[in-house]
């Protein structure tokens, strides 16, 4: 019995974060005329994706207890780049997606060394790095545009079947109807999961990004390769953001060295990991999490959008409303997670 | 340890130095170029720290909860709150007026980090947004109409015997500062719960009380910055302080204010934040565009810190 | 004996270390036998942390060669000593409190599946393995470690030593958290160990555990080794005169005898705190020392943070002076009508603001004194800090230093320092010897008794019998968050304590739960 409860337990964080994504999207399907439909579906999977991979790049170092404020920056420069390298032949295409990911995981490893062997703190090094990137992206775009290949566009925005579609194949019957129906970004995703995470997780680098978390001095003494995992937590990150990045570009169709823009998402992956139930101060929680938090974070603004302006609540619906209800939501989330403090019998505790 | 002035420390003589070398750097370009020594004059080191002191406002305050350990993320809109309250009320009641709003988010930010024990990053950021929020409610996402009353103006952008106003006012604030981190208890409080908030805890320091304090201390000096500035472009507009936040703590940072807190000197703030200006002026001045620039902003930073401010080899 | 190389585990041959101008280690030559449970002892400074640091690969010496059995190795960091057999357990537990008992076990060198990824259910075998090992069935292998008691994760630390195979084992205080259930068997798989081949390097504060265990005896101070004997070589008086380079006179000053009219200074009445403590009744009288007792996590600890304001919930009456209080912060409990002090249970976290300098650490619970109009008075200050280092023979170059320079024993003095500067008159003591060095130790029994002599009263929790029994009027025997049994006078002895810490019943006279 008691296995059950300790999984419960541990994994707590990551259930909460499910019922809040699935108590303000239930919200929004209701509220929504054509709501829980295929097509609304893959456009909120869209719209998600991108914040997903950051909020998931965020969470690695955070794992370390660390931060890691250029995820944005990494995100912009990899969309900015996509737009420069990601049209022509297939191979030309191939090799200008992978060329994306790769770069964005070096920034991510150039970040990772820095901390490492500059012994220097991660804020203030992702901070600076940040704006590097920045640079690179406004570089590689100085205003906004550029092209990215059309077909890849249809074929990563929509469902499954789409992708059959879009290259002329034909879609197996049995696929079409079920899998088939499944938004792209949706099976990516899954696919980052199982073919990155998962495994990363369960490797002894990976674990060491929980243990340098949870006890920094202990991992060491105990013989882990403290700097080993500590650099692969921010090429990760990179690595993410850049997919994050390479989406957005295949989703607008072009690039966007956007500097507000990448400091807000900077900020909401910050917000998606806390929802999702990891610590800041490193050691537990996960990527899972994250990806929730950033779906209800998501989730949330597309509620504003479904508010009949004439009715009661119309006032909702204005969009100038949109960043006091943000701002709003996130201190109420993160004031109602602090309910615990007034729990703790020992005000030692609160220290921790 | 720690205390804010009379010695001058490693990372204060570096970015002294490093001053030095921007200086030259823009020079030998202005020679070239147009064969004059603008970087040199009076008149532009004056302004230079007239710009500088909008920025080492905000700085100080920042320095102040990052001896804590902490970090306010609010000071951009807290900035812009103030100076849009500020000079929507006008007359005389305006500083006043901006510089209780700065009180108020202070609270608000204190209280939160000090009861709720939210992590200061992600609570400021709540209140950064809910800021932005009302101003978007209140001004519908425009500049607002209203402008900067006589008095901020003055106090923005005229000089006394040459010195600038603003400079005075950022000065006169420090001194403040400075007495109360170096004589008062609460600075000797600030310190010892930057080091160790369980240990300062159990000392019987009323450390809710101190957090609380920083955290005002910090908004107020934002909205001061954000009054001054108003002054200067004679009104408030939307996004006045986004351009505050990163460079304020790249300017603690690197005047040698440990980010984790504990640790940190005025004068380090104040040297950083002078350099951070005048880096942003040579660079402008050299034509550099924005891409450049931030390269060299962010390579600028992360070498200074690699110089000066590795952690200890074997630390925990 | 350089043809007889091979019958050493480990040699060490001229290793020297310095930090700065401080030199930790002097040219050190020392060497253990395989099969061989081996005490290093000294004061707090005398270089063992710094001997163990080298061979564990944590720090590399500046000079000097390090033998593994026949192989010359120069560790960089402690995977390398790891690599070659060579595990430390330190006293700061090297557990990740966010890990379950399993992931922690299997930390470095996890099994693996055919993907090469960590194969949890194996792990989960291995630890139940390994903990069965150690009598520590009733720990679930997938509990975090933050859940687990103190006791408990020491016990989790050991099992993760033995699980790899270790052929050098060095505890580093490494049973002083140990519940006294536990430590038994802890002694019995050491002597195991030793059975088959093992090399034990032991350090222990406790000469009890060190009679009971270790066969050879090796004594360093200031930096170099002074000498090493077989067990039984040398009395207990040669040995701590060697340790400390002086003679000492005896180990507990004389206890004065106490009228039986003390006037109570601090009267508590059913004292409850969730389900860790109930009813707590006591009575202090000025100039009184009451010990507290019992096994380690048996609510002592709560108690002092109860009466101290820092635990939330308290239910039941205090009295200071006869008069009722609520006591909800260490400000107010420090505040001149209650004046109480508490020297915590870990200094470096809760005691100390280890970066800072000693003047700031000893004046920071008692800047009011010092403070004229807003700013603080620093020649007075300075006076008043320099009179109390003094006075608590603190071994410090100047109080601009930062503290976390200074040993074990003199952080403590620190810790103990700053309250003192503040006179105040209840003064509860949180195991404060804990991993002192001997010296100091006589130097804080010395003060604890001028202390109760110049008319304070002290709280004194300790996990060592011998001071209870050596500094207490009276001492109370905590069991599961209860008061069991008060002993006064005589009855304060070995049997008695750890009879009664055991819940057992010994015939005898008995006085139940006085007040």
């Amino acid at each position: 019995m008691s296995n059950l409860r300790l999984w419960i337990n541990q994994n707590m964080g990551v259930l909460l974060s499910v019922c809040i994504f699935a108590l303000v999207y239930g919200l929004y399907s209701f509220l929504h005329p054509s709501g829980g439909t295929g097509k609304i579906f893959i456009q909120n999977s869209n719209e998600t994706f991108v914040l997903i991979m950051v909020a998931m790049a965020q969470t690695v170092p955070v794992l370390t207890g660390g931060l890691d404020l250029s995820v944005g920056a990494v995100m912009t420069m990899s969309n900015a780049l996509a737009s420069v390298v990601v049209n022509g032949s297939p191979a030309e295409i191939f090799f200008g997606m992978f060329l994306c990911v790769a770069v964005s995981a070096f920034a991510g490893f150039m970040n990772g060394c820095i901390i490492v062997y500059g012994r220097l703190q991660p804020i203030i090094v992702t901070l600076a790095t940040g704006a590097v990137y920045i640079g690179i992206a406004l570089f590689l775009r100085p205003t906004p545009g550029g092209k990215v290949d059309g077909d890849l566009s249809f074929a990563a925005t929509f469902d499954l079947n789409e992708i059959f579609l879009t290259y002329g194949w034909d879609i197996p019957k049995w696929f079409e109807g079920s899998i088939g129906l499944i938004p792209t970004p949706m099976a990516i995703l899954v696919l980052i999961v199982v073919v990155i995470w998962i495994p990363f997780r369960s490797s002894v680098t990976g674990r060491g990004c929980y243990a340098i978390g949870s006890a920094e001095g202990a991992a060491y003494m105990s013989g882990l390769n403290v700097g080993r995992s500590r650099i692969a937590a921010y090429t990760l990150a990179g690595l993410f953001a850049g997919i994050g990045g390479l989406y957005l570009a295949l989703q607008t169709g072009s690039g966007n060295a956007d500097v507000p823009q990448a400091g807000a998402y900077t900020l909401n992956s910050i917000a998606a990991v806390v929802i999702g139930g990891s610590s800041l101060y490193g050691g537990a929680g996960g990527v899972i999490g994250s990806i929730f938090g950033a779906m209800a974070l998501r989730s949330i603004s597309f509620n504003f959008r479904v508010f009949d302006a004439d009715g009661p609540f119309g006032f909702i619906s204005d969009p100038l409303l949109q960043p006091l209800f943000e701002g709003t939501i996130l201190l109420i989330a993160v004031s109602v997670g602090a309910a615990r403090v007034f729990q703790v019998k020992n005000r030692l505790k609160l220290f921790g | 340890m720690t205390f804010a002035f009379p010695q001058i420390d490693k990372p204060i003589k570096y970015a002294l130095g490093f001053i030095a070398l921007i200086l030259i750097i823009g020079t030998v370009y202005t020679l070239i170029t147009q064969g004059t020594m603008n970087f040199l004059s009076p008149n532009y080191l004056l302004q230079q720290l007239q710009v500088a002191s909008y920025l080492g406002l905000v700085a100080t305050g920042m320095m102040m909860v990052i001896l804590l350990g902490h970090i306010d993320l609010s000071v951009p809109w807290t900035l812009t709150t103030a100076a849009m309250v500020a000079t929507a009320v006008g007359g005389d009641m305006a500083i006043p007026a901006g510089l209780l709003t700065g009180l108020m988010v202070g609270l608000v930010n204190g209280l939160g980090v000090a009861f709720l024990r939210v992590p200061s990053m992600i609570f400021t950021l709540g209140v950064n947004t809910v800021l932005q929020g009302l101003m978007v409610i209140q001004t519908g996402g425009f500049s607002p109409r209203s402008e900067a009353t006589p008095i901020m103006e003055y106090l923005a952008s005229s000089s006394i015997l040459g010195i600038p106003t603003s400079l005075l006012v950022w000065l006169s604030i420090a001194v403040l500062i400075i007495y109360m981190l170096n004589k008062m208890p609460m600075g000797r409080y600030i310190f010892a719960m930057g080091n160790r908030e369980s240990a300062a805890y159990l000392s019987g320091i009323n450390t809710r009380l101190i957090l609380i304090g920083t955290f005002v201390i910090c908004s107020l000096c934002a909205s001061m910055a954000g009054i001054l500035l108003a002054g200067y472009s004679a009104k408030a507009y939307q996004g006045m302080g986004d351009l505050y936040l990163l460079p304020a703590i790249a300017a603690v940072v690197i005047g040698g204010t440990n980010i984790l807190g504990g640790k940190g000197t005025f004068a380090g703030t104040f040297v950083g934040a002078i350099l951070i200006v005048l880096l942003q002026s040579v660079l402008s001045v050299m034509q550099m565009p924005e891409a450049g620039r931030q390269v060299i902003y962010g390579c600028v930073i992360i070498g200074m810190l690699l110089v000066y401010g590795r952690g200890d080899k074997k630390e925990s | 004996m350089t043809e007889q190389q091979s019958q050493f585990a480990l040699d060490l041959t001229g290793v020297s270390k310095r930090y700065g101008g401080v030199t930790a280690l002097n040219e050190v030559d020392f060497k253990c036998k395989p099969g061989s449970i081996h005490a290093i002892l000294g004061e707090n400074g005398a270089g063992k942390s710094t001997l163990i640091k080298i061979i564990s690969g944590v720090v590399q010496p500046d000079d000097g060669v390090i033998k593994i059995g026949d192989d010359a190795v120069h560790f960089t960091t402690p995977q390398h000593a790891t690599d070659k057999g060579v595990v430390c357990i330190f006293q700061e537990l090297s557990l990740m409190p966010d890990m379950s008992v399993a992931d922690n076990i299997c930390l470095t060198d996890p099994p693996r599946n055919w993907l090469g990824l960590i194969d949890s259910a194996e792990q989960i075998r291995i630890s139940e393995e390994l903990l069965a090992r150690v009598d520590c069935d009733d720990i679930n292998p997938r509990e975090l470690v933050k859940n687990l008691p103190l006791s408990r994760r020491q016990m989790v630390e050991i099992a993760k030593a033995l699980g790899r195979n270790p052929k050098i084992l060095i505890l580093d205080e490494a049973t002083s958290a140990l519940a006294a259930a536990d430590v038994e068997k802890v002694y019995e798989i050491l002597k195991g160990l030793r059975e088959d081949g093992l090399t034990l390097l032991y350090i222990s504060h406790r000469m009890h555990e060190i009679e009971e265990l270790a066969d050879t005896y090796s004594v360093f101070r200031n930096g170099s080794h002074i000498e090493t004997f077989e067990k039984g070589k040398r009395s207990d008086q040669e040995i701590v005169e060697m340790m400390i380079g002086r003679e000492i006179s005896s180990v507990f000053p004389p206890k004065p005898e106490k009228s039986e009219t003390l006037p109570h200074v601090l009267e508590v009445e059913n004292l409850n705190w969730t389900d860790r403590l109930t009813n707590i009744s006591l009575s202090l009288g000025k100039g009184e020392t009451i010990g507290l007792g019992g096994l380690d996590g048996q609510g002592q600890r709560e108690f002092l943070l109860a009466l101290f304001g820092v635990l939330r919930g308290v239910e039941g009456t205090i009295k200071v002076n006869g008069t009722e209080t609520r006591i909800s912060s260490p400000k107010q409990a420090k505040s001149d009508d209650i004046g109480m002090a508490l020297i915590p249970e870990d200094r470096k976290t809760e005691g100390l603001m280890l970066p800072m300098s000693v003047r700031d650490n000893v004046s920071i619970v008692s800047l009011d004194q010092f403070t004229k109009g807003l700013s603080i008075d620093k020649g007075l200050e300075d006076q008043k800090i320099n009179e109390m280092v003094e006075k608590m023979t603190i071994k410090v170059g100047s109080v601009e230093d930062s503290v976390a320079t200074l040993s074990g024993g003199n952080q403590q003095k620190v810790v103990i320092a700053k309250w003192l500067m503040t006179g105040a008159q209840i003064i509860l003591l949180n195991d404060p010897t804990r991993g002192i060095d001997v010296g100091t130790k006589q130097e804080l029994y010395q003060l604890f008794r001028e202390l109760a002599d110049a008319g304070n009263s002290i709280i004194f929790y300790s996990t060592d019998y011998d001071e209870l029994i050596g500094l207490c009027d009276r001492v109370m025997i905590f069991y599961a968050g209860k008061i069991l049994k008060e002993l006064v006078g005589d009855q304060i002895n070995e049997t008695n304590i750890v009879a009664s810490s055991l819940n057992i019943d010994l015939s005898g006279p008995e006085k139940e739960n006085a007040e």
